[in-house]
């Protein structure tokens, strides 16, 4: 993998050469994570959160087994077994609020490490799939957290799992056989709350081999980095460690600061109280509202009212949600620029600022009521969204002129002066597209 | 295949083995792959709570009640003639999914019974039980995405695409209504 100047790894001890030969387990971290791989050194803190993620990840694989040991996954005990998770388990209610909390945290450092890839091209090649598995990963986490939300079985729990099978409802002639097939019977009932458990334990594990092939996938180019521009040479990168696992330790401890923080505070702040009400299949809650990461795709669910081209409202909502998140695995060839980063791409950046607006207002119109004015504000938003993607991107990518970009990395770090002596051949590379 | 055989002895031979493997083992696979499928859909038990029967002698003109068959909820409610006279006025072509005040209730005027699962994404409509709101067309709210139903349980704004559905029912006395 990686680059030619990257350190080799040279096993010392008569041990470590003796098991080198055999299984060079040493060898693939040294090269993956170690000193064995060059990494650009410009790389800024945002390029931190993609660790940050891993590390979410493995905190919810290992609160969540311990909370299966307590949990029973049963509707006429389930709720009751939460409660006893929180009150007689010990350290129990501690643990049940780091993976809680633990799924926030998660989601917000997947979607700062999403808007990261967005503002700085990561998408573009050679990078494609890197990003289409990060979008499989994005998928995974959902349908992974929905599961879990479900098994307390509270209010919020029973009336998002009916709410959430019956989008395949909307599904011409089969629709309603596949919902019945989701959640094993009439109505989410025993058999979802099993099936969901299952799948909740065994999906985290699914992840865990996505990211490891993300990982893989990534390591082949090597990172993006805020100029958007290719490595040249040895001045251009640091090796990962101990460079940039000393710069992931200071923000794993910014983050460990602010995930305890919360979950000893105010740990119930991104929850929904409702869900501290069992299960009532008959009486829905005044308002349902998914948890907040999934609320913008819920406001694009929401936003079609009204029979388009004889297809129904209904299934108007749910092809746009799902098609808002598939739509990201196009993003390397709708945008066609060939610059990069937003640094230099003056007026991509003013609509990648728009877009984060954008989602932001998708997200808040998904926790209101449908009523006006919510509603036309949620459909102006959900317009946008695609437009964006389908329309804006690509004109954009057509008619821009980018600014000039740097010769090297190294220039962009060292400033101009000390990259002309390092950098000797002609200056001023222009960013127009290769003929 | 025999003279193709003879023809070329050794090719198609070989083919004719590699695609009937081929396909003998995609066969058996999906085979062996439906079980697993199909342990997913509703179990023995679930399907055979296919009938309730529902005391309705309680039931008052412009009230409704609550209850349960296969695990979904169902509106049993009985309407004013007020509202029927009301219902009657409104042009069916309008409607979303154009049904009659007679098609509303096939087995005894003045007796609705319909699902309490909005067909929009299933939640169960306000307006059954006492002092709910009954949403702007005087029936039922559904809250989770503002879908308005009529006295008669007919969609006339919101996401949902249909109106509320009429499970198979019977009237088995006067004062018992037996569904499924
Ligand atoms: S479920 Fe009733 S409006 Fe969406």
């Amino acid at each position: 993998m990686s680059f030619p100047w990257a350190e080799q790894y040279e096993p010392k001890s008569p041990f470590m050469k003796w098991l080198d030969s055999r299984l060079p387990l040493p060898r693939l971290v040294f090269n993956a994570v170690g000193p064995g791989y060059p990494v650009p050194r410009n790389l800024n803190f945002f390029y931190n959160f993609g660790v940050l993620a891993g590390f979410a990840l493995l905190v919810q694989i290992i609160t969540g087994i311990v909370l299966a040991m307590h949990y029973s996954a049963h509707i006429d005990t389930a709720f009751a077994s939460i409660e006893h998770i929180m009150r007689d388990v010990n350290q129990g209610w501690l643990i049940r609020y780091l993976h809680m909390n633990g799924a926030s945290f998660f989601f917000i450092v997947v979607y700062v490490h999403i808007f990261r890839g967005l503002y700085y091209g990561s998408y573009k090649a050679p990078r494609e799939i890197v990003w289409m598995l990060g979008v499989v990963i994005l998928l995974l986490m959902m349908a992974t957290a929905f599961m879990g939300y479900v098994l307390p079985w509270g209010q919020m729990s029973f009336w998002g799992a009916q709410v959430i099978t019956s989008l395949f409802s909307a599904i011409p002639l089969v629709g309603e056989p596949i919902r019945q097939w989701l959640v094993g019977g009439f109505a989410p009932d025993n058999a979802t709350i099993t099936r969901f458990f299952s799948l909740h334990y065994v999906l985290p594990f699914v992840i865990l081999g996505v990211v490891i092939l993300k990982v893989w996938a990534l390591h082949i180019p090597g990172s993006t980095n805020p100029t958007g521009i290719d490595v040249k040479g040895p001045q251009d990168t640091l090796p990962f460690h101990p460079y940039f696992t000393a710069k992931d330790f200071f923000t794993l401890t910014l983050y460990l600061i602010a995930f305890v923080a919360v979950s000893f505070f105010i740990p119930n702040a991104l929850g929904h109280p409702d869900n501290y009400i069992p299960a009532n299949p008959l009486s829905t809650p005044e308002h349902i509202v998914p948890e907040w990461y999934l609320l913008p795709f819920y406001a694009i669910l929401r936003a079609f009212t009204v029979d388009l081209l004889f297809v129904p409202a209904k299934l108007w909502g749910v092809i746009a949600m799902f098609a808002s998140i598939l739509l990201l695995l196009f993003l390397p060839w709708l945008d066609t620029s060939r610059v990069r980063s937003a640094n230099y791409r003056p007026v991509y950046r003013i609509f990648f600022w728009l877009l984060v607006v954008d989602v932001l207002v998708l997200g808040y119109v998904g926790a209101m009521p449908a009523e006006e004015p919510y509603v036309r504000i949620g459909q102006l938003a959900t317009m946008y969204y695609f437009a964006h993607f389908l329309i804006i991107l690509p004109i954009v990518s057509a008619v821009e002129k980018p600014l000039p970009l740097p010769n090297s990395i190294a220039e962009a770090v060292l400033g101009k002066s000390a990259a002309q002596v390092a950098a000797a051949p002609s200056g001023g590379v222009v960013a127009q597209p290769a003929e | 295949m025999a003279d193709a055989q003879t023809a070329q002895p050794d090719i198609p031979r070989r083919d004719f083995l590699y695609i009937a493997t081929g396909a003998f083992g995609a066969v058996g696979t999906a085979a062996a792959l439906w079980p697993f499928i199909n342990q997913m859909n509703p179990a023995a038990n679930v399907r055979a709570l296919a009938k309730t029967e529902v005391d309705v002698s309680a039931i008052e003109e412009g009230m409704a009640i609550k209850t349960i068959w296969q695990s979904k909820p169902v509106f049993v409610k009985r309407l004013t003639a007020a509202e029927i006279a009301e219902a009657e006025k409104v042009d069916v072509a309008t409607l979303r999914d154009k049904q009659t005040v007679a098609e509303r209730m096939p087995v005894k005027r003045g007796w609705l019974v319909n699902l309490g699962v909005c067909t929009h994404l299933g939640c169960v409509p306000l307006g059954a039980g006492q002092g709910e709101p009954k949403g702007d067309y005087g029936g039922f709210f559904c809250p989770c995405h503002g879908s308005h139903y009529d006295p008669l349980g007919r969609i006339r704004r919101g996401p949902a695409p249909l109106n509320l559905e009429i499970p198979p029912y019977t009237f088995k006395s006067d004062t018992v209504i037996e569904i499924g």
